[in-house]
């Protein structure tokens, strides 16, 4: 009688299902993505309770952090169109080139005067920079420009308003938040956000 | 992980010379291998949450006040934000009410406010007219302290709340009395 021979599976496993698996979700993170970009001030920002979630556009944000105030406005449009209003007001020029390396930067903080040499900066450079934030006197104060420009830059290109929102650092001391909320107040600007990371209810 | 190919190789003599068939199948590791670092990449380099944030309302800053509403002193509590997380507050007109060194948490600012919320309410008779929370933060004070303040009055559920930038000397003084406000 001839034995019975046990038929021998093979190893290997079909990896088809998970190979489409895996590029689908590829794709979808690759489609979603919007790339982490390094913060010129790292800020710890204060936890709360609320679950408002930012809007993507027309905002503004100012960071403020060991005693610096720096400014950052979403997207690439109204950020090239603030430069310019900017430009007229100190009567400095910038090239096109320029324009557009500034149109990448998310948030800075250099006074007018320096700001020529930090858009020649690059990437590597410009996170080693030591940045001295926005001039916020009274004799020069370049923020409360900045802010009226963008929202000009925003109601021309959107129609929208802008919306402000502060990032502020949890030592902050208040003065600092206060001269920022001033100069938003100057303008008649009464009603912005706070960001702050989600704390649970307890 | 390559397939084992069992099968024996060649064959005896005098038999046809069959060209071995290929097998179709791919091994996919590789691919998957890779699938998944660019996954992990993707996953670690992008910003999933959009940041929260606390939308805020300051009184207008004109200086004709046109439409103020006179609000009755005994609704008012004035919240004065002090150096070391402390916070001192009193109702109504200063000095009138002995004034409380509070701490921040579930039974500190947080019950005062639920507490006096019902006063008042109580007091006064009308559901729209709760109590008025006068927040007074000092150069002393940070802006961790303020956020949370902000938070615990909207958890507390006060209606309506102010932010008031002057201090007066007086309020200067009770809180280094209290211990509060350090120089």
């Amino acid at each position: 009688m001839p034995k019975v021979k046990i038929k021998r599976k093979s190893t290997a496993i079909d990896m088809t299902a998970m190979c489409d698996v895996a590029f689908l979700l590829l794709t979808f993170f690759i489609l979603t993505a919007t790339a982490r970009q390094p913060e010129p001030l790292p800020v710890d920002t204060p936890s709360s309770t609320v679950t408002i979630k930012l809007p993507d556009s027309d905002i503004s944000m100012l960071t403020v952090g060991q005693g610096k105030v720096f400014f950052g406005v979403v997207g690439q449009d109204v950020r090239m169109r603030a430069l310019e209003r900017m430009a007229e007001e100190y009567k400095v020029t910038f090239t096109e080139e320029e324009k557009k390396r500034f149109a990448l930067v998310e948030s800075f903080g250099v006074p007018m005067a320096n700001l020529k040499e930090y858009i020649a900066l690059n990437g590597a450079e410009r996170n080693n920079l030591n940045q001295p934030g926005i001039p916020t006197d009274s004799t020069n104060n370049e923020l409360h420009q900045w802010i009226l420009q963008a929202r000009y830059a925003t109601k021309e290109l959107h129609g929208q308003e802008l919306r402000f929102t502060i990032k502020g650092d949890s030592n902050e001391e208040y003065p600092t938040i206060r001269k920022v909320v001033d100069i938003l107040q100057k303008q008649n600007i009464n009603k912005f956000s706070l960001v702050t990371s989600l704390e649970g209810l307890n | 992980m390559a397939e084992l190919d069992t099968s024996g190789g060649g064959g005896g003599k005098g038999k046809k010379v069959r060209s071995k068939k290929m097998s179709t199948r791919v091994d996919l590791t590789a691919m998957v291998d890779l699938a998944f670092l660019l996954i992990t990449f993707f996953m670690l380099t992008t910003t999933l949450a959009k940041p929260q944030a606390m939308d805020m309302f300051m009184p207008d800053k004109d200086d004709e006040q046109k439409d103020e509403l006179p609000v009755k002193a005994s609704r008012t509590m004035t919240v004065l934000l002090g150096s070391d997380d402390k916070i001192v507050w009193y109702m109504g007109v200063m000095g009138s009410t002995a004034p409380t060194v509070d701490n921040f948490g579930k039974s500190g600012i947080r019950q005062a406010f639920i507490d006096n919320n019902k006063k008042v309410l109580a007091q006064t008779g009308d559901p729209k007219k709760g109590l008025m929370v006068i927040l007074k933060p000092t150069d002393k004070s940070n802006y961790k302290n303020f956020v949370d303040l902000l938070d615990e009055i909207k958890i507390a559920g006060v209606p309506s709340y102010g932010i008031v930038n002057k201090i007066e000397p007086e309020e200067l003084n009770l809180m280094k009395e209290q211990g509060a406000f350090k120089d």
